[in-house]
C-alpha cells in the first residue's frame, strides 16, 4: 500500500478547461431532458395557441412559438429529451453487443474473430446515415427503431475499439498467469481483460453519442425519425426551413441546441482522452 | 474486397428485402385488400417474390451483376438511366466538398499551429469544434434562408444544369452544398494538420535546416508542411468516403439530383427497386473510395509495406 495517495482519473479530468466545459453542457443538457421527462416545462409541447402564432422570443414564450403558436422552448426541451433518450439507447446496446463481440473475438480468434471482423467491415462500408436510413425505412418510425438502426451503425466501432486491446492484452503475463491459475475464461475476461481496455472504451461512448445525436437529428430532419405534432430538434429545423425567413428564433433556437449538446460530447470525450491517457497527462 | 461486397450485398438484401413484407403492400398501400387471390399471386410473380429467399438473392445479384438495377415502379425508368444522371452529381459535389474543405482545413490548421497555445490557436481550435458540432442540414437551412431572403441568391432554385450544359450555374449550384459538405471536412482536416504541424516542428531535421540558415518561410513549407502532408492525405480520403452520406441530406434541401435525393425519393415513394440497387452502388463507391485511399496512402509513405 502506497501512503501517498494516488491522483485518479476523475482529477485529472476535472484539470483540463474542456473537460470542465463539457462536463458542465451536457449536465444541463440531462437537466432540460428530466425537467421535460417529469413534465416541468413552462408550457405543454403540443399545446396550440393560434392567437399567439410566430410571436418572438418574449416573458411568456422565452423561444417565441412556431406558426401554431405551440411554445419553441419547451418543445426544443421535449426535443432534447427524446433526441438524448434515442442516442443514450443506441449507444448502449452498441457499446454492450460491441464491445461482447469484440473482446469474445479478439480473445477465443480463430472462425469467430474473423466472422465478426468481417461483419464489421461490411456495416463499416456504409455512411453512416445512409446506413441508418435504410434500416429505419424497413423497421419503422418508432423512437426504438431509430434507436436500433443507430446501434446497429455504431456497434462496429465499439468492436474495432474492444477488440485491439484484447489482442495485445491477452498476451500479456498476468492473464497467462490467471488462466495457468485455472481461473475459468469469463472471469478471465471480465476481471482481467475487460478492465483494462475500458479506457479506450469509455471515450468512444462519447464520442458516439455525440454522432448519435447528429444521426438521429439527421433522420428527424429528414422525416424518418420522430413523427410529427412531437418534437424533435431534427424536425424542428426541418419544419421552421419555410419560417426562418420571418421567425428567425423557430430555426435558430433548436439549431443552436443541437449544436451545444454536440460541442458539450466532444468536449467531455477530448477531456476523457487526456484523464485517461497517462502519456497526455503528463504533458 | 470481393469478400466484403458479397456480404454488404446480404446485408443490403436483408436490411431491405426480407424486412419490410413485401412491395405488394408496399406499392399499392391499403389497396392490396382490394386485390384478388390471383392477382396478388400473379403480382408476386411479377416482382419475382414468390421464389425462395435465396432465389430472390440469386436472380437480383444476377441481373445487378449484367447492369440491370431494375425499374422504378411508378415511371418505369430504369434504374441504371436515373443513376448514370445521379451519380456524376454526387461525384461533383464531393469533389468541390473535399477541395473547399482541404483548403479552409489546412488553412485554419497551419494558422492555429503557428503560436500554439495563443488566442490564434484557440480560435482555430474553435473553429474545429464548431465545424465538427453544426449538423450540414442545420448549415443548409442557415445559408438557403440568408441567401434567399437577404440577397436575393438562389441558384438551386432554378433548374438544376450539368457542367456541360452551363458551367457558370452549375458551379453556382454546387458552391453552397460544396461549402457545407467542405466545412465538415474542414473540422478533422484541421485537427489534422495542427498536430501533425506541431509534431514535426520538433523533428531534428526541422532545426537543422533553421541551423542551415535556411529561411524560415521556406522551412515552413518546403520542411514542416511536406513531412505532414501524409496523414492530412490519409484524412482527406477518409472524409471524402463520409461526404457521400452528408450528400443525402445536403442534396435533399438544395434540390440536387444525385445520388442521395435518388435514395429519399425512392422511400418517400417506396421504391424498393431502386433504393436497394442505390445503396449497394452507394456501398461500392464507399469501399472504392476507401481502397483508393490506402493505395495513395502506401504510395505516399513508403514506410508501409
Amino acid at each position: 500500500m502506497s501512503t501517498v495517495k494516488e491522483k485518479n482519473w476523475v482529477n485529472y479530468y476535472f484539470q483540463s478547461v474542456s473537460g470542465i466545459v463539457g462536463a458542465v453542457l451536457i449536465l444541463l443538457v440531462l437537466i432540460a431532458s428530466l425537467a421535460s421527462a417529469f413534465g416541468i416545462l413552462p408550457h405543454d409541447p403540443l399545446e396550440q395557441n393560434p392567437v399567439d402564432a410566430l410571436k418572438g422570443p418574449s416573458g411568456t414564450y422565452w423561444f417565441g412559438t412556431d406558426q401554431f403558436g405551440r411554445d419553441i422552448f419547451s418543445r426544443c426541451l421535449d426535443g432534447v429529451r427524446r433526441s438524448m433518450t434515442v442516442s443514450i439507447t443506441a449507444v448502449t446496446i452498441a457499446t454492450l453487443v460491441g464491445v461482447f463481440l469484440g473482446v469474445v473475438g479478439g480473445y477465443f480468434g480463430k472462425a469467430l474473430d474473423s466472422l465478426v471482423v468481417r461483419l464489421s467491415d461490411v456495416i463499416f462500408a456504409f455512411p453512416a446515415i445512409l446506413l441508418a436510413l435504410a434500416i429505419v425505412n424497413s423497421l419503422g418510425n418508432s423512437w426504438i427503431d431509430t434507436s436500433l438502426a443507430i446501434a446497429v451503425v455504431y456497434t462496429p466501432i465499439f468492436i474495432r475499439v474492444a477488440r485491439g486491446p484484447v489482442l495485445s492484452v491477452k498476451e500479456m503475463d498476468y492473464v497467462k498467469a490467471v488462466r495457468i491459475l485455472g481461473f475459468s475464461t469469463p472471469r478471465a475476461i471480465f476481471s482481467h481483460v475487460l478492465p483494462n481496455v475500458l479506457p479506450p472504451i469509455l471515450i468512444q461512448v462519447a464520442l458516439s453519442l455525440s454522432w448519435a445525436i447528429l444521426t438521429e437529428s439527421g433522420l428527424s430532419f429528414l422525416g424518418l425519425g420522430t413523427q410529427p405534432p412531437d418534437a424533435s430538434l431534427g424536425l424542428m429545423v426541418s419544419e421552421a426551413q419555410p419560417l426562418a425567413a420571418f421567425a428567425w428564433w423557430s430555426l435558430a433556437f433548436p439549431s443552436i441546441l443541437i449544436t451545444v449538446i454536440v460541442i458539450g460530447l466532444n468536449l467531455v470525450g477530448d477531456g476523457l482522452r487526456d484523464a485517461l491517457d497517462p502519456a497526455r497527462r503528463s504533458s | 474486397m470481393l469478400t466484403t461486397l458479397f456480404g454488404i450485398s446480404i446485408f443490403v438484401f436483408i436490411v431491405l428485402r426480407v424486412i419490410p413484407g413485401d412491395s405488394i403492400t408496399g406499392s399499392l398501400g391499403i389497396e392490396t385488400g382490394a386485390l384478388s387471390e390471383t392477382q396478388i399471386q400473379a403480382l408476386r410473380e411479377y416482382y419475382g417474390i414468390d421464389k425462395s429467399l435465396i432465389g430472390q438473392y440469386l436472380s437480383w445479384m444476377t441481373s445487378f451483376l449484367r447492369g440491370d438495377l431494375g425499374f422504378a415502379y411508378s415511371n418505369g425508368v430504369s434504374v441504371l438511366e436515373l443513376t448514370k444522371a445521379a451519380l456524376p452529381v454526387t461525384m461533383e459535389l464531393a469533389l468541390v466538398g473535399t477541395v473547399l474543405g482541404v483548403i479552409m482545413g489546412i488553412s485554419v490548421g497551419i494558422f492555429s499551429a503557428s503560436k500554439p497555445g495563443s488566442i490564434r490557436d484557440f480560435a482555430g481550435q474553435f473553429f474545429g469544434l464548431l465545424a465538427l458540432a453544426i449538423p450540414g442540414f442545420v448549415l443548409s437551412t442557415a445559408l438557403v434562408t440568408i441567401m434567399a431572403n437577404k440577397f436575393q441568391y438562389f441558384p438551386n432554385g432554378l433548374e438544376y444544369m450539368t457542367p456541360w450544359q452551363n458551367l457558370s450555374t452549375n458551379l453556382q449550384q454546387m458552391l453552397f452544398p460544396g461549402l457545407v459538405l467542405g466545412i465538415a471536412v474542414a473540422a478533422p482536416v484541421m485537427r489534422t494538420t495542427r498536430s501533425a504541424l506541431l509534431e514535426t516542428v520538433d523533428k531534428d531535421f526541422v532545426r537543422t535546416a533553421h541551423g542551415k540558415g535556411v529561411k524560415a518561410r521556406t522551412v515552413q513549407f518546403k520542411h514542416v508542411l511536406r513531412n505532414s502532408l501524409i496523414p492530412i492525405v490519409t484524412m482527406t480520403g477518409i472524409q471524402f468516403g463520409y461526404l457521400l452520406g452528408g450528400a443525402v441530406i445536403v442534396e435533399k434541401i438544395f434540390a440536387l439530383p444525385g445520388m442521395g435525393r435518388q435514395i429519399l425519393d425512392a422511400i418517400n415513394k417506396r421504391e424498393y427497386a431502386t433504393v436497394q440497387s442505390s445503396v449497394m452502388i452507394f456501398a461500392i463507391l464507399f469501399v472504392t473510395i476507401n481502397l483508393l485511399t490506402d493505395l495513395i496512402y502506401r504510395k505516399i509513405d513508403p514506410r508501409i509495406k
